[in-house]
């Protein structure tokens, strides 16, 4: 073990130029973002100072390397590339220099030195099809690598969609047979950091609450924080005014666009996302897709890729475009019950009248 | 799939079918059932025997002076709840946007703040109108499972539009979930219950008027 990996995290963030000043700002910021009580703030600083600088495995499996771009294209420098950069990170074979059977090794020393402590962040999910050949590294495959790794973790965070719920490698018709991680590991607290990619504060300040407190935080039904996740992009978006005012852009380039209105009817899924886009924002808190004019994908929600065209209104979405005759196949099936019940009708209107010259027949019959 | 998803694909695609059916089969027997032949010599020309079906559509929309001060009130909350009902169906854009999908054209819809005020002053006259229900003694003699399965069930769907937006009770996405289920019951409840009475209560009214025309009443 060098020297670097003995320092505590407060001695880290000194030797990179951070005052005391800073850290306990960063602190109270993060712990206000997640909804903590304000004394969170300095008791997670003081915590963080003082702890070991936790030891943190990061695999990849079937993913597109964007969950991880996310995170290491926060602006820098950032304190939280600094937090980051003051966790152990012993293995992760996208930024690692290490390769091959070296690169293992270090993974398979991690694991047996912090054995039960170490945190395990998942980015991707895990093909089971054809024996799990379709994700391998080092000749193993990715569900055997993280039945293994699950083992001696003291909790998974899946970082993305993909590990979280299965994301795209999971949508119909799932070729390789994908998993989410929660599928194949039962017995590990799992956190789940969803998004296509995640907000990179979301996904730092997580790992920060999880490694000040060694605690779960509290989680909404689909394990993601609730800190992050508590509220729908529809609830915090600054186009909502907008919304209320039954104010709506109708195409990308109308007036309604120009002046910022609601997207909904364009298919923006804000109302059933729940993430903090509309907070926290991308990019240093630059913008998000909606500022930027396209609406919310609803990437952080379980199943997303198959929750219909991503510009569908969300209460069209059954039936195809709004304004657009509906799907040939809805309009079939309402046409053939109709005509079906049109013969249903005519034959109850025989019976009926039947029946009726039956009983008028009787009555004459019965005339003296 | 979720219960949303369930609730606005599979479920709604089925409640669709059975609506399709039921509401074709009602209306066509109904079309087709035989009237009783009227041998008496008509009393007013083939003009005012059809113009008597227009005028009894009418005049029967709206209290008789002689009964204004009994059957007003009544009539004024029936009016009131289903303007209500209407504005919140037609002219809340999320359900122009489902309606549009469905018929291919799309028209403007009111603000989300005046939907939700409209809708708790409608979901008030919903249970305005129950509470006359079960006190009156005749109504509530007259009164049958398929009047309370039919308020209730169009109460739900309001009760539930509303939840889903004030998100009381659980997230957004199952209460909306619910909202949409609740659609789909009302769906394939509608042509077997009284919730019929949308397509019957103008031609009926219009027959009844023509027939009244032909003895020489007036509607």
């Amino acid at each position: 073990m060098t020297e670097t990996e003995q320092l505590t995290v407060g001695e880290m963030l000194l030797r990179h130029g951070i005052s005391r000043r800073g850290f306990i700002k960063f602190c109270t910021a993060t712990a206000s973002a997640m909804a903590l009580p304000p004394w969170m703030g300095s008791a997670m600083a003081e915590q963080l100072r003082n702890a070991a600088r936790p030891s943190v495995v990061y695999l990849s499996f079937q993913e597109c390397t964007g969950c991880f771009e996310s995170m290491t294209r926060s602006f820098a420098p950032t304190i939280e590339n600094l937090i980051f950069n003051t966790i152990s990170l012993d293995y992760s074979d996208t930024l690692m220099a290490a390769s091959g059977e070296a690169a293992e090794a270090a993974r398979a020393k991690a694991m047996q030195d912090n054995f039960g402590k170490y945190v395990l962040v998942v980015d991707g999910s895990v093909p089971t099809g054809a024996a799990g050949a379709y994700c391998t590294a080092g000749g193993r495959s990715a569900v055997d690598t993280l039945r293994e790794a699950a083992k001696g973790a003291t909790a998974i965070v899946c970082v993305g969609t993909c590990s979280a719920f299965g994301g795209i490698p999971f949508a119909d018709p799932n070729p390789t047979d994908a998993w989410p991680v929660s599928a194949i590991v039962g017995d590990k607290p799992i956190i789940n950091v969803s998004g296509c990619p995640p907000i990179p504060e979301v996904i730092t300040g997580t790992l920060l609450q999880f490694v000040s407190t060694g605690q779960v935080p509290d989680l909404d039904e689909h394990r993601r924080p609730k800190a992050f996740f508590g509220n729908t992009i529809h609830d915090r978006c600054y186009r909502r005014p907008f919304y209320d005012q039954g104010k709506f852009a109708k195409t990308f380039d109308d007036e309604g666009a120009r002046n910022g209105w609601c997207l909904y009817e364009l298919g923006c899924k804000g109302p059933t996302t729940y993430n903090a886009c509309a907070t926290l924002k991308w990019n240093g808190g630059t913008s998000f897709p909606i500022e930027s004019g396209h609406g919310c994908i609803g990437c952080s929600e379980p199943g997303f890729w198959d929750k219909g065209s991503f510009y569908s209104a969300l209460s069209s979405a059954a039936w195809g475009k709004a304004g657009e005759v509906a799907p040939r196949q809805i309009l079939e099936i309402a046409a053939g019950t109709a005509a079906v019940g049109g013969v249903l009708g005519a034959a109850s209107a025989g019976v009926s009248r039947l029946r009726q010259h039956g009983s008028e027949q009787q009555r004459t019959d019965n005339t003296p | 799939m979720d219960l949303l998803g369930f609730a606005r694909g599979p479920a709604l695609k089925v409640a669709l079918a059975i609506f399709c059916l039921g509401v074709a089969w009602r209306i066509v027997g109904f079309a087709l059932l035989r009237l009783r032949r009227d041998l008496n010599e008509p009393r007013a020309s083939i003009l005012k025997y059809l113009s008597g079906g227009f005028v009894a559509v009418g005049s029967r929309s709206w209290p008789h002076k002689e009964f204004i001060g009994r059957t007003g009130p009544g009539e004024a909350l029936g009016y009131s709840y289903h303007i209500g009902l209407f504005a919140v169906v037609l002219l809340f854009t999320p359900h122009i946007v489902f309606l549009g999908g469905l018929l291919g054209v799309m028209w403007p819809g009111l603000p989300s703040s005046l939907i939700t005020v409209i809708s708790v002053v409608t979901v008030t006259l919903f249970l305005a109108v129950l509470f006359r229900r079960v006190t009156n003694p005749v109504m509530r003699m007259l009164s049958n499972f398929d009047d309370y399965f039919s308020w209730f069930i169009t109460a739900l769907v309001m009760a539930t539009g509303l939840a889903a937006t004030a998100h009381i009770g659980a997230r957004y996405e199952t209460l909306l979930g619910l909202h949409v289920l609740s659609v789909d019951v009302l769906l394939v409840w509608f042509p077997f219950g009284k919730l019929m009475h949308a397509f019957y209560i103008f031609p009926s009214r219009a027959i009844n008027g023509a027939l009244l025309a032909r003895k020489g009443a007036i509607s």
